[in-house]
């Protein structure tokens, strides 16, 4: 497969960066950052509540700041960059996509778990009526065989979308299970494919080029790696790293290291590293952004984080399936199987 | 003794879980299976002795002794053929699409006033298993704010649900505003690919607007509609039993089917299955008592 010498960066610190921002960004730390981004080249910023538009709840956490409003006021500041937005189904609704167009979102990136792609036929449709740039998303592609992606993919090709991307949610794919997934997609669809990773083990960099070499010519990626679990592709790491492989992005190395550090790294909660939680999430394949909602319900059953997180993995609990934790950490503690003896 | 005879429109997998569970009423009697074209459905109700027809709801209407009818078909179809025909020929109509052309109905909530109604109809799967928990806390301590999360294994959704997703997040999220009296709704709905499938599990996340109620009369409600519950849905049952924190209310429930014609994972399917059926026993049982037969 002869790889790309260009790569569409799309940005999520303002969306699945929104997990470890726990959904409070402001009005003007999103001007500030969609702005930055705007200057540096980035042409395509997503931004919503980190479940996608909708998200909003007691299941996924309220948004400090409705995301109409963040994605409006973010939409105001760009001159040449597009504002995305996420959409799952069964959580986000084609009324929540109006009203974001409204706001100034020109395309959509629908979500389905990597088996379900059929329930975002709909969404796509709307979309593309409204005349929005179409993606289809598939989470936890781990979860399934190659062959599987594929055929998943083909139906969302098969929608009409711009492009498709492959989301690592649990950030445990090896590159090897990335290159192949790319590939058999890549042979099963006409759209251009994409890559979203995350960090829990450490391997994002490594199979956003994995992606890359496959024939990848979308890869998402957020400042200073700010997302769910340990966070994404690091978006102004992975610009100096595309520069040395001489691939073209568009984007400005040195300004999206100044944005890091001078809009991104003073309202980060927690430092984006891979702590052991995360790990476990890679490990045991769970969805990122069960992270921070696993140590809440730790806390309050008196569990071991890891315990939890292992649970949902053998129990294999997709994305969106937040409530789920309180039910693993519930019954752990009355089957009174929870202690492993070791602290996080 | 008598009974009521009772069509049903639509031979597909609900329409035929309709029927295992009419066959086990005691006020109810099959009297015609109704389809568009022949099918498995329509060939598995001809074996089993009961009058099967595809002319819809032409041949429910024909028959002139059927008094409550089944929609399980699409609510496009509900309300452009089979609403309207039912109504004109006073045949009460049970609707399981999402069409709504009646109020909503949740049996251990609402059925009571609504026994008299011509068109009822049965919200969403989703709807059956939480609602009547919204409504068990709104009436001891209100409600500014329900949530549900449904999950349902991917092999219990059809290509229905599967085709308008937006459809049950919407129905669902105004029933648990008119019916759970709840003054805000939001639902949400998984669906999970798990093998062997995981049974169909709820979320339910209320703010209350008086905790101060305190959660043992919380609990006491929820208990008591759990109980009225299980008379129709045998399957129900709480996991995680009610948890307050603040002003939020927690509550997780897992419904597993009886197995009539659909596997017992898909518990979607039976509850709202079995609150139609619910729905029919008593508004039959009501025409019983009228002496109201035909």
């Amino acid at each position: 497969m002869p790889k790309s010498n260009r790569v569409t960066l799309v940005d999520t610190t303002m969306r699945d960066g929104s997990h470890a921002m726990r959904h409070s960004y402001s009005t003007e730390q999103v001007e500030r950052i969609a702005e930055g981004l705007d200057t540096a080249g980035i042409p395509i910023i997503e931004i919503s509540h980190g479940d996608g538009l909708g998200g909003s709840s007691f299941n996924y956490g309220f948004s400090e700041t409705p995301e109409l409003k963040l994605i409006e006021a973010a939409a105001k500041k760009v001159k040449n960059a597009k504002i995305a937005v996420l959409l799952l189904p069964g959580i986000g609704t084609i009324e929540n996509l109006k009203a974001a167009k409204e706001c100034g979102a020109s395309v959509l990136r629908v979500a389905t778990h990597v088996t379900e792609a059929d329930v975002s036929e709909q969404h796509i449709a709307a979309a593309k009526d409204l005349g929005m740039m179409t993606v289809g998303f598939l989470m936890m592609t781990h979860m399934a065989s190659p062959q599987r992606v594929a055929e998943e993919a083909a139906k969302m090709d098969s929608y009409g979308v711009d492009y498709i991307n492959l989301a690592d949610s649990a950030g445990y794919m090896l590159p090897d299970d990335v290159a192949k997934r790319i590939t058999e997609v890549k042979a099963a669809v006409k759209a251009p494919v994409g890559f979203h990773a995350h960090n829990n083990l450490s391997l994002a960099m490594a199979n956003s080029l994995a992606a890359i070499e496959a024939g990848a010519e979308y890869l998402d990626a957020t400042l200073r790696g700010l997302g769910a679990g340990a966070g994404n592709t690091q978006l102004e790491a992975l610009a100096g790293v595309l520069k040395r492989k001489d691939i073209e992005t568009g984007a400005d190395f040195y300004k999206l290291m100044d944005l890091a550090k001078d809009a991104v790294d003073p309202l980060m909660l927690r430092p984006q590293v891979i702590d052991n939680g995360a790990m476990m999430l890679g490990y045991a394949g769970v969805y990122s952004s069960f992270l921070l909602h696993v140590y809440n319900a730790a806390e309050r059953y008196e569990q071991e984080p890891r315990d939890i997180l292992v649970e949902l993995g053998k129990r294999g609990m997709v994305g969106g399936q937040e409530d789920m934790i309180i039910d693993v950490a519930y019954q752990l503690k009355n089957s009174a199987k929870g202690a492993s003896g070791y602290t996080l | 003794m008598d009974k009521i005879k009772v069509g049903i429109i639509g031979p597909g997998n609900i329409g035929s879980d309709l029927m295992f569970k009419v066959f086990r009423s005691k006020n109810l009697e099959m009297g015609i299976m109704a389809g568009i074209v022949e099918s498995e459905g329509i060939k598995r109700a001809a074996f089993l002795g009961v009058p099967v027809s595809t002319e819809g709801v032409k041949a429910v209407v024909e028959r002139g002794d059927i008094r409550i009818a089944f929609d399980a078909t699409s609510a496009a179809a509900h309300v452009k053929f089979n609403g309207p025909a039912l109504r004109q020929a006073g045949i009460v109509s049970i609707d399981l699409t999402p069409a709504a052309l009646g109020p909503y109905c949740v049996p251990s909530v609402n059925l009571e006033a609504l026994k008299e109604e011509p068109d009822i109809n049965m919200v969403t799967c989703g709807g059956q298993a939480t609602i009547p928990i919204v409504y068990a806390v709104s009436r001891v301590a209100g409600a500014r704010y329900a949530e549900i999360v449904a999950c349902i294994s991917s092999k219990s959704a059809g290509p229905g649900t599967r085709a308008n997703m937006d459809e049950f997040t919407e129905t669902t999220a105004r029933a648990i505003v008119s019916v759970g009296k709840a003054d805000k709704g939001k639902a949400i709905i998984i669906l999970n690919p798990a093998d062997p499938p995981l049974m169909m599990t709820n979320t339910i996340m209320t703010r209350v607007k008086n905790p101060d109620v305190g959660i043992e009369k919380i609990r006491e409600s929820i208990y008591a509609m759990v109980d009225k519950l299980k008379e129709y849905v045998p399957g129900y049952q709480l996991r995680v039993p009610p948890l307050l924190e603040g002003d939020k209310v927690t509550v997780i429930v897992s419904v597993q089917g009886q197995g009539d014609f659909l596997p017992p994972y898909s518990g979607n399917l039976d509850i709202i299955n079995s609150a139609a059926v619910a729905a029919a026993e008593k508004i039959s049982a009501a025409m019983l008592a009228k002496g109201d037969v035909l």
